[in-house]
């Protein structure tokens, strides 16, 4: 039973992950960089949750203006920022990722303060099933985000938009002659992948209320482990990988000796798998042709 | 070889300046004109330094990417603190220090053989995490350890070092960092390595041993970090593993791509540069405006890239550089401008960093090598 | 020893279900001019990939001098004596034209240097860069290069980058020099002087030469006996004159 509670307790962790990793992989994927402000966005969004709810009082509403915000500024900080390097090293890219980083960060602390706020959402207190206690915001969390990652997962595939993301992902200049907008794709995937930052921003408040300029730090860089082991750029191995990171998490966190040590348990997992299969568990390999 | 006096001189020339600087400092120290602040900000430096160069190996020579630079920093800190800890009362001072930073580089160096490992089944991105993740492993490792071994969350205290004395060994450690760095890099074995990244499938074609110099530059990169984590445990008395996080890699990695790739000077310049500005605005934001550092680093590092990467800026770049100012001052002696020195400026630099999935960059942005290194004849 | 400088048996290989070569057999002769032409996408390149160990090999063995190499490493094959130029040039875009070729030499036997002398600068790291330096600028003037070697390899035009990656697998000093389509893009004046070349390769070296071509003037020109490839199987083997005239060849290049 125990075992059961840790695995749910895993899953809805570890789908947040998924959610983030989502961000990573999918502008990964179009834009071809690693975006290490993406955890920052989760920062934001619950920073946008907590003004919502101390005016409001209403977390859907908190959602509503989290959602909103950070897709702006997903697509703000891709024009200003990264539009212009496109073409440029991709450190080049990487290292203005890490400032955008930064100055979120700051921004945050400048507006906000250090001090951690507290954002209760909503008291949901405990399932008690079968033997099986489980809080009922891991249930949310868990179904909320299987929902849109379905939802995500239809949208790639069915419709024009969807398709020609996939199209980008594997060519851009091809896309392009193609007719495809390409600016206007990275552009939706930036929202997108902002939008999802913003939910995940609502669960990890949700799980621990406790709000600073640093919330999505380490989050964001355990959700971009988790993108590699799926196999980075690759949709399906974004969720995967977030599961299994979170999985890992909850049961390392239940055995008291290695508890401490689970930060370094989920990296060795992940060098595990890359030392087994070097492009992640779904990741394609292509060859180079010579 | 009518030249061969003139490129003799750009060779040595950035030991000279560091030497020259060492010698200087280490006078006004002695007499004691050095404030201790003067004398913290020299360490610091000298601390950057040596890290931006060591990891400019990796990044900007063998072209891949580490996230994890500071990894082997807080291994070598940790080791070579301790190792301090307990030699101080046995050998005295001076030659615990000496064996601390032995024993520091050295445990560092093997832990980069163990990291270059993967690096020869990893690339790109997924060596990128994969360092990144050894960074994050070494500090959890670290962080709960017991109070006896390294202190656990405490940190571990270091013995102290006369500050007078400490930061000229940090300049010479230097030297040594930039005459072995530099001496690997312009030899034949540097050739293999710059082939590796510039093309490793013809590199391999040509019977350059790539395992062997993946392992021989990681190796190398680390041992000079894990010595500069050394000193760095010397320069604050104290070890902290919260110290160590994947933030101050990042933060090494900038300093090696705002100093150009492939560049051990521009690796140089920009670690002073950066290690001054972080603690100039420590000093100057004071009180209320201390929260404006963090973001007057972040816009100044967002500014800089972008100026000096993108595109749109490249004729307004190719119009107003440091180097075209100096060949204005040059230029009433055609024959110092040579016409290969101009094309260095238009080299497409081609980074993969991921070659499994294909990704090819072609960037704009001039790969700037040593000006040294072009003298053939 | 016999005269046979590479020998393939049944060499093949197959990608999924794609068998890209099949049943390949060769034998090259010391001092041989020998050309490997067929339609594009015959599996050319794919044997040369699988004889400098880019790809292993999934059915059949290659010998170099008796030797077999199958399911070696690209880097050990290079060190027994195949080298190669690439039909998508693969230049150290970054390096002067010199130093392109000194790669290549980096693993003679005579410019031998550990790389602890060049750390602490012994004399003889001078003394090897120095006779290094020497003998890429002879290999250079082989290849009319040698007014190029301080500018940088990207620079170069295309006919010259392709002469550049052949200096710089001589440089490795090899038994069979494997060039693949080194005219590919050339104009005929370019053309003529690369043939002149190749020869005089041959001549002056002591080594094979195996190349890929789809010019007909060049490879009827140059070499002493070609294999033909049609969808990675053999069409025809013999001297030119007999192979491209061989009904099965020109029905493959006409179509029909």
């Amino acid at each position: 039973m125990k075992f059961i509670e840790t695995l749910i307790n895993g899953l809805s962790m570890g789908s947040t992950y998924a959610m983030i990793a989502l961000g990573y992989t999918m502008v990964y994927g179009i834009a071809k960089m690693l975006n290490f402000a993406h955890g920052d966005i989760i920062m934001v969004g619950g920073y946008m949750i907590f003004v919502t709810m101390a005016a409001t009082g209403n977390p859907i509403l908190g959602l509503l203006a989290a959602v909103i915000f950070c897709a702006a500024l997903g697509v703000t900080i891709e024009k200003v920022a990264y539009k212009p390097l496109r073409g440029a090293s991709p450190l080049a890219v990487l290292i203005t990722a890490i400032g955008v980083s930064y100055l979120l960060q700051s921004i945050a602390q400048i507006i906000f303060g250090t001090a951690p706020k507290m954002v209760n959402i909503a008291d949901l207190g405990n399932l008690s099933f079968a033997g099986i206690t489980v809080p009922v915001y891991t249930l949310v969390t868990l179904g909320c985000s299987m929902v849109i990652m379905i939802i995500l997962s239809l949208f790639v595939k069915f419709t024009r938009t969807g398709r020609a993301m996939i199209a980008v992902s594997e060519d851009k200049g091809a896309a392009q002659l193609m007719g495809i907008n390409v600016n206007k794709i990275i552009m939706i995937t930036f929202a997108i992948g902002s939008v999802l930052a913003a939910f995940a921003g609502l669960f990890m408040l949700m799980k621990s209320p406790s709000l600073t300029n640093t919330l999505g730090a380490m989050p964001g860089i355990k959700a971009f482990t988790a993108a590699v082991i799926g196999g980075i750029g690759s949709i399906p191995g974004a969720m995967l990988g977030g599961l299994l990171m979170g999985v890992v998490e909850a049961i390392s966190l239940t055995i008291p000796e290695i508890a401490p040590y689970t930060d370094a348990i989920e990296f060795i997992t992940l060098i595990i798998i890359l030392l087994v299969r070097p492009t992640g568990i779904l990741g394609k390999k292509r060859r180079e042709k010579v | 070889m009518a030249n061969l006096k003139s490129i003799k001189w750009k060779y040595y020339i950035n030991y000279i300046i560091v030497g020259l600087f060492t010698i200087l400092f280490a006078a006004l120290s002695l007499t004691g004109m050095l404030k201790s602040s003067d004398v913290y900000l020299l360490e610091k430096i000298s601390i950057s330094v040596m890290l931006a160069v060591s990891l400019s190996m990796v990044v900007g020579f063998l072209g891949e990417l580490s996230l994890g630079h500071a990894g082997f920093m807080c291994v070598g800190a940790y080791l070579g603190g301790k190792a301090s800890v307990l030699l101080e009362s046995a050998l005295g001072e001076v030659p615990a220090l000496v064996v601390s930073i032995l024993i520091g580089g050295l445990v560092a160096a093997l832990f980069g053989v163990i990291i270059g490992l993967p690096a020869l089944r990893l690339r790109g991105d997924y060596l990128a995490i994969v360092t990144l993740a050894f960074g994050e492993i070494v500090r959890s490792i670290f962080m709960n350890s017991s109070d006896e071994s390294f202190g656990g969350s405490l940190g571990l205290d270091t013995p102290r070092f006369d500050k007078k004395y400490l930061f000229i060994i940090s300049l010479v450690l230097v030297l040594c960092c930039l005459a072995i760095t530099q001496n690997l890099i312009r030899s034949k074995h540097g050739r293999a390595i710059t082939s590796i990244r510039d093309n490793e499938i013809a590199a391999r074609a040509t019977g350059i041993n790539v395992t062997k110099y993946k392992l021989i530059v990681f190796t190398v990169s680390s041992f000079f970090a894990g010595v500069a984590g050394v000193l760095y445990s010397y320069s604050n008395y104290t070890v902290q593993s919260s110290n160590f996080d994947y933030n101050y890699s990042i933060e090494i990695l900038v300093m090696v791509v705002l100093g150009g790739m492939g560049s051990i000077n521009g690796s140089i310049i920009a670690a002073t540069l950066i290690t001054l500005l972080n603690v100039e605005l420590q000093t100057i934001l004071t009180g209320n405006l201390a929260v404006l550092k963090d973001l007057f680093y972040a816009l100044i590092l967002i500014i800089l890239v972008i100026y000096n990467n993108a595109p749109v800026f490249k004729t307004f770049r190719d119009k107003y550089n440091l180097k075209n100012l100096l060949n204005r001052f040059k230029a009433h002696n055609p024959s110092a401008v040579k016409d290969d020195e101009a094309k260095w400026d238009r080299v497409p630099t081609k980074i993969q960093m991921d070659e499994v999935l294909s990704v090819d960059f072609q960037t704009s942005s001039p790969y700037t090598p040593d000006k040294s290194e072009k003298g053939d004849e | 020893m016999s005269d046979i400088v590479l020998k393939t048996e049944n060499l093949g290989i197959s990608f999924g279900g794609l068998k890209a070569v099949q049943e390949l057999n060769l034998e090259i002769k010391k001092g041989q001019l020998y050309g490997l032409v067929g339609p594009n996408g015959a599996g050319k390149t794919t044997v040369f990939n699988m004889i400098t160990g880019v790809y292993k090999p999934t059915t059949g063995k290659f010998w170099l001098d008796g030797e077999n190499l199958t399911g070696k490493s690209q880097e050990a094959i290079n060190h027994k004596g195949i080298a190669r130029t690439f039909q998508n040039i693969r230049l150290f875009n970054n390096m002067t034209v010199i130093r392109n070729v000194m790669v290549g030499l980096h693993n003679q036997p005579e410019f031998k240097c550990g790389v602890l002398a060049s750390i602490f600068r012994l004399p003889w790291h001078f003394k090897t860069e120095k006779a290094m330096r020497e003998k890429a600028k002879k290999i250079l003037e082989i290849v009319g290069l040698l007014d190029e070697r301080n500018n940088l390899s990207c620079n170069l035009p295309y006919g010259k980058q392709r002469k550049l990656e052949i200096a710089r697998a001589l440089a490795t000093n090899p038994k069979l020099l494997c060039l693949d389509e080194p005219a590919a893009g050339m104009n005929p004046h370019e053309t003529e002087d690369l043939m002149s070349i190749v020869r005089h390769i041959r001549d002056k070296f002591d080594v094979t030469i195996l190349l890929i071509e789809h010019d007909m003037k060049f490879v009827s020109g140059l070499c002493d006996e070609i294999t033909v490839l049609n969808f990675g199987t053999v069409l025809a083997q013999g001297s030119p004159e007999v192979a491209l005239n061989d009904p099965e060849v020109i029905k493959a290049y006409i179509g029909g």
